[in-house]
């Protein structure tokens, strides 16, 4: 008995820690949570804050990167978003959350590469340190956080019900969440999950 | 004597999320389990998540472990040998793999198939295309955000999330021992 007791001990200790490690998707921002602002550059060199956009009613915020299949899928419909809802005071915010000594592909010279490839409208953040991210409890890309002018989440998750066919999507979250908002309703549904890519993480030194 | 220890602790520890979830009503009891949309080849494809889920919600002693990845998704490709790995080393007994593959309907037959043959894939390959993530997503776990790769470890009621990429086979074995002492 009592060897089976210290058998069993080891193996829940590290399941715990292991799963510990594994949950802090779980601790970002709730629809209705105030979402922090941030200090991140774009691929122009410039810094940018949320604070620093004026004349916007809010802020679609993305985090996307240039690897991940699902986000590339998306590029196109980011694009048009940010050219339909600017004019209206809502810009597209697009975040880079990835590691790029894990994901070379995302480092902040290829992003600046696929920017003028797409000659992307709106501004291309890279989440250097990766620091934002885990505040907002980001988990995949893409992953939209639709703020309102105070910050305030209203929306998260996908931006429509179908990646893999921009012309066989039937439900536009993102704009509808949208056209809730300026119609002074709360955006339903305000979560939809989605399939993407995790974030990738630094490394921890092997042992 | 040791099973109740184990049980016990796992039940006082949210933290670890392995926890005693209420049986799904997708779990079947001595009922045939739906027919996949097709067969590629030994690859079942289930393009209905409902028809795919009594497959993932057995209740009896198998130890399952159940990964969510696709050939696009980097860090699933790297993790697949560790899968394999315990495939062979588990093969007698009572542990089964299923390798969902969320790959896109249109890439089956030019991404999924040559890889599961280049790769002399042993473990079960099982092709998922219901695109309607958000009505399925929180039926495998509330607590996944859809990122994968994700992989369950599950026996009976106990259950045990692992949100990440594994880093070598030993974090993989180490789960699945426990589950298997259960």
């Amino acid at each position: 008995m009592k060897k089976n007791f210290l058998f069993a001990l080891p193996m829940l200790a590290a399941l715990a820690l292991w799963a510990a490690a594994a949950l802090p998707a779980n601790t970002g921002l709730k629809v209705g949570d105030k979402a922090p602002d941030f200090q991140l550059k774009n691929v122009d060199g410039q810094m940018v804050s949320l604070a620093s956009m004026k004349n916007v009613k809010g802020y679609i915020v993305i985090f996307t990167c240039n690897t991940c299949p699902y986000a590339v899928m998306y590029e196109d419909r980011i694009i048009d978003l940010h050219n339909k809802f600017a004019p209206e005071g809502y810009p597209v915010v697009a975040i880079q959350p990835n590691d790029p000594e894990v994901q070379p592909g995302d480092a902040f010279d290829k992003m600046q590469v696929r920017a003028k490839e797409k000659n992307f409208p709106f501004v291309y953040l890279f989440d250097e340190g990766q620091k934002v991210y885990p505040q907002y409890g980001a988990s995949r890309t893409p992953e939209v956080y639709l703020l309102d002018k105070n910050l305030t989440l209203r929306y998260t998750g996908a931006i429509d019900d179908n990646a893999q066919d921009a012309s066989a999507v039937t439900k536009r979250y993102v704009e509808d969440a949208i056209a809730a908002l300026e119609a002074g309703k709360n955006p339903e549904p305000a979560q939809v999950k989605a399939v993407g890519c995790t974030i990738k993480v630094k490394k921890k030194t092997a042992h | 004597m040791r099973n109740l220890w184990l049980f016990g602790l796992l039940l006082a520890a949210p933290l670890t999320a392995t926890a005693q979830e209420p049986a799904s009503d997708l779990t079947i009891k001595g009922v045939q389990a739906p027919a996949p949309a097709r067969m590629l080849g030994q690859i079942p494809v289930y393009d209905k998540f409902d028809a795919l889920a009594p497959q993932l919600n057995l209740h009896n002693d198998t130890t399952y472990v159940i990964n969510f990845w696709a050939t696009w998704c980097k860090p699933c490709v790297q993790e697949m040998p560790y899968f394999e790995q315990l495939h062979q080393a588990y093969r007698n007994q009572k542990v089964k793999v299923l390798l969902v593959s969320l790959d896109f309907a249109r890439q089956l037959e030019s991404k999924l198939v040559p890889f599961v043959a280049e790769r002399n894939i042993q473990s079960q390959v099982i092709a998922l295309t219901d695109n309607n993530y958000n009505t399925w997503i929180d039926q495998v776990s509330s607590q996944w955000s859809g990122a994968i790769p994700i992989t369950i470890v599950r026996k009976g009621p106990h259950k045990h999330l692992i949100l990440q990429e594994l880093g070598d086979y030993e974090e993989l074995e180490t789960i699945v021992k426990t589950f298997v002492n259960l």
